[in-house]
């Protein structure tokens, strides 16, 4: 739901206020900080833990932190996890089940009231990537109601790209650094003479009232200028592109391809790149019971189609090389995914990039592709 | 339903070949399950924990070790033969162990340079895992074993159904628990991408590389990783020795590899 309000500006103290006003709500706010050499996502108690004055540089397979002078907060690019840590868990437990002293069963599902959770931070793309997600595990007939009761209760506080990273290419996986529908609230971070600040967009009634509660003012011309000034200036400074081809009619057209042969011998098959995507959503079961027999419990955890047994049926796996299992992320992230969910599966974050242990760079895959079937798929 | 018919408690032995006994103990390990364990299976045959031994045969025996005298062939053959269900646990067991870089050497000479008399020690040329020599149930892998994934071998015995030990990279664990990637934002040399996982991710969680306890993962590609390895750092020495450890022998059966040690070690 979009709210027309005009834009506000609030201050650092602005931001600290927005961070108390959420905990003080009983929200879990979950946004950027720095922990272990780079910015992860985790549970901020206050806005003091953002990350300000560091900033990222990001190559294939290489991922540092970098001190910034302007002491932002948000002048970074995407992080080693995405929100999908958060709405779609590594780990999650179903159901229980027990066996009682008259050897019935009795099932428990685990259907507790999950944390109200408010994001900030969440970039431009990764708001198309939940908007994915939301499509695949909540669009469907069958939802995954851990995954829904997560998403109804969370909030989302937007900000705009003003720094895209150098494995950055929203832009030509149809976004950009400007934040699209989705938001709660949207902050354009602006550090100039004038001061540090964020230009505040609302998004929804509930921004509308949080900002209410908050130390803001009407945004002036200055702020919304240069805001506005360093998103446009970010389109156009995408480190990476994809090709501007039909990639569901190249990639369809690939199943023969040569090159496929030359990633296999790259790729590691670690399944870095599936678990960093935030839109990959595969998932397998695992049943626990205990020693006794008489306690089982039925637990959900990541799988990736990297994973040999991802592919198992009876005699093994139907994709057991490396070339087959790269295809078959890759076709399905660029290619069949419009046929499964209407749209594609990328959004430009890079992740897979920067945290592929070997640099396999999808762009320069794509772009290898092409120019291997482009006259094929062309005509 | 009913409630199960009474069974007689299914019988649990532990034996040990070339080994230093570190995955065994990762029995007497399980503190809080240690009495749920000794109410589900009768424990015949563990001389860690007690000297009492009963003969076979016996539900289940955990082996660890290698095969490193003909004595020991000799007698895995015979666990084998008084087993229902023979599980390795280990290194050691399922891929020879550090002790399998006798494998890459000439070991009449360390029996001349390291014993005063050699004639009294009776050993065979390699160091090989249990299943070069007996058929296995199931191999658990590790410097030493994960306690977690003990209890789950033996429950899932217990209940007749496949231990759920998955056959990925560490780097699954590494990316579960949200373990920032050290070789990415290090630049830290890491066999995570082509070791088993089963530790929990044990060392990147502590800004460590992966050493490879728990051997080659189920999809490896090694000569993908060597060139990161070099790039981030270590020698063709240095490869040869990150390799050569706990699961030398597992992970010099990818072809390239043993070409690149040979290359070493004309």
């Amino acid at each position: 739901m979009t709210v027309s309000a005009p834009c506000a500006v609030i201050d650092k103290e602005g931001l600290d206020a927005l961070v108390a006003a959420l905990v003080a709500e009983g929200r879990t706010v979950v946004g950027p900080t720095v922990r272990d050499g780079a910015i992860v996502l985790a549970e901020l108690t206050s806005a003091d833990r953002l990350p300000y004055g560091w900033g990222v540089e990001l190559d294939a397979g290489r991922y540092r932190l970098v001190p910034r002078a302007d002491g932002a907060a948000f002048a970074h690019s995407s992080g080693p996890q995405s929100w999908k840590s958060f709405l779609h868990p590594a780990r999650e437990r179903l159901w229980s089940a027990d066996r009682t002293p008259q050897g019935d069963l009795s099932f428990t599902a685990d259907d507790a009231e999950p944390p109200s959770y408010a994001f900030l931070g969440v970039r431009p793309c990764d708001l198309r990537a939940i908007a994915i997600q939301d499509r695949v595990l909540t669009g469907g007939r069958f939802e995954d109601s851990g995954y829904g009761r997560r998403r109804r209760r969370a909030l989302l506080i937007a900000a705009e790209c003003t720094e895209p990273g150098a494995t950055c290419f929203c832009v030509s996986a149809g976004g950009g650094p400007a934040a699209g529908p989705g938001y709660d609230l949207a902050l354009t971070e602006v550090v100039d003479g004038y001061g540090h600040r964020f230009l505040v967009r609302v998004g929804s009634e509930e921004g509308a009232r949080l900002l209410a509660e908050v130390p803001h003012r009407s945004a002036d011309q200055v702020t919304e200028a240069a805001a506005c000034g360093a998103v446009d200036a970010a389109r156009g400074r995408m480190g990476r592109a994809l090709p501007t081809v039909d990639l569901r009619t190249l990639l369809g057209a690939s199943l023969a391809a040569e090159r496929w042969d030359d990633v296999a011998a790259r790729c590691l098959t670690c399944g870095n790149c599936t678990m960093v995507c935030p839109t990959c959503f595969c998932t397998t079961t695992e049943e626990v019971t205990d020693l006794t027999g008489d306690h089982t419990e039925r637990w959900q955890r990541w799988d990736s189609c990297f994973d040999l047994d991802f592919s198992s049926l009876h005699e093994g796996p139907v994709r057991s090389s490396g070339r087959s299992r790269y295809r078959q992320w890759l076709t399905h992230k660029l290619g069949t995914w419009h046929d499964q969910f209407g749209s594609s599966g990328c959004v430009g974050c890079g992740r897979c990039i920067a945290w592929c242990p070997a640099g396999i760079d999808i762009t320069e895959e794509v772009a290898a592709l092409h120019t291997e079937l482009g006259a094929e798929t062309e005509r | 339903m009913s409630a199960q018919p009474e069974r007689p408690t299914p019988t649990l032995a532990v034996f040990k070949l070339a080994s230093c006994d570190g995955c065994q103990l990762t029995l007497l390990d399980c503190e809080d399950e240690l009495l749920a364990l000794a109410g589900a299976v009768e424990i015949s045959h563990f001389l860690e924990a007690s000297s009492e031994i009963r003969p076979g045969p016996y539900d289940l025996a955990l082996v660890e070790g290698s095969v490193t005298t003909p004595q020991d062939a000799e007698r895995v053959r015979a666990v084998r033969a008084a087993a229902r269900h023979l599980v390795t646990i280990g290194a050691c067991a399922t891929a020879g162990g550090i002790q399998a870089l006798r494998n890459f050497a000439d070991v009449d000479e360390y029996r001349r340079v390291v014993y005063a008399h050699p004639e009294y020690i009776s050993t065979l040329a390699t160091s090989t895992p249990v299943s070069d020599h007996v058929d296995v149930d199931f191999e658990l892998r590790g410097c030493p074993i994960d306690r977690r994934q003990l209890l789950e071998v033996l429950t899932a015995f217990l209940a007749g159904r496949r231990p759920d030990v998955p056959n990925h990279s560490v780097c699954f664990e590494c990316k579960r628990r949200g373990t920032v990637c050290v070789t990415v934002a290090e630049g830290t040399p890491c066999l995570g991408p082509v070791t088993h996982a089963g530790c929990g991710a044990l060392c990147p969680a502590y800004r460590r590389g992966c050493f490879g306890c728990f051997g080659p993962s189920g999809s490896v590609n090694l000569p993908a990783l060597i060139p990161l390895l070099r790039r981030d750092g270590l020698d063709e020495d240095a490869v040869g020795r990150f390799l050569h450890t706990f699961n030398a022998a597992a992970f010099d059966a990818f072809d390239t590899f043993a070409a690149f040690d040979k290359e070493q070690n004309p």
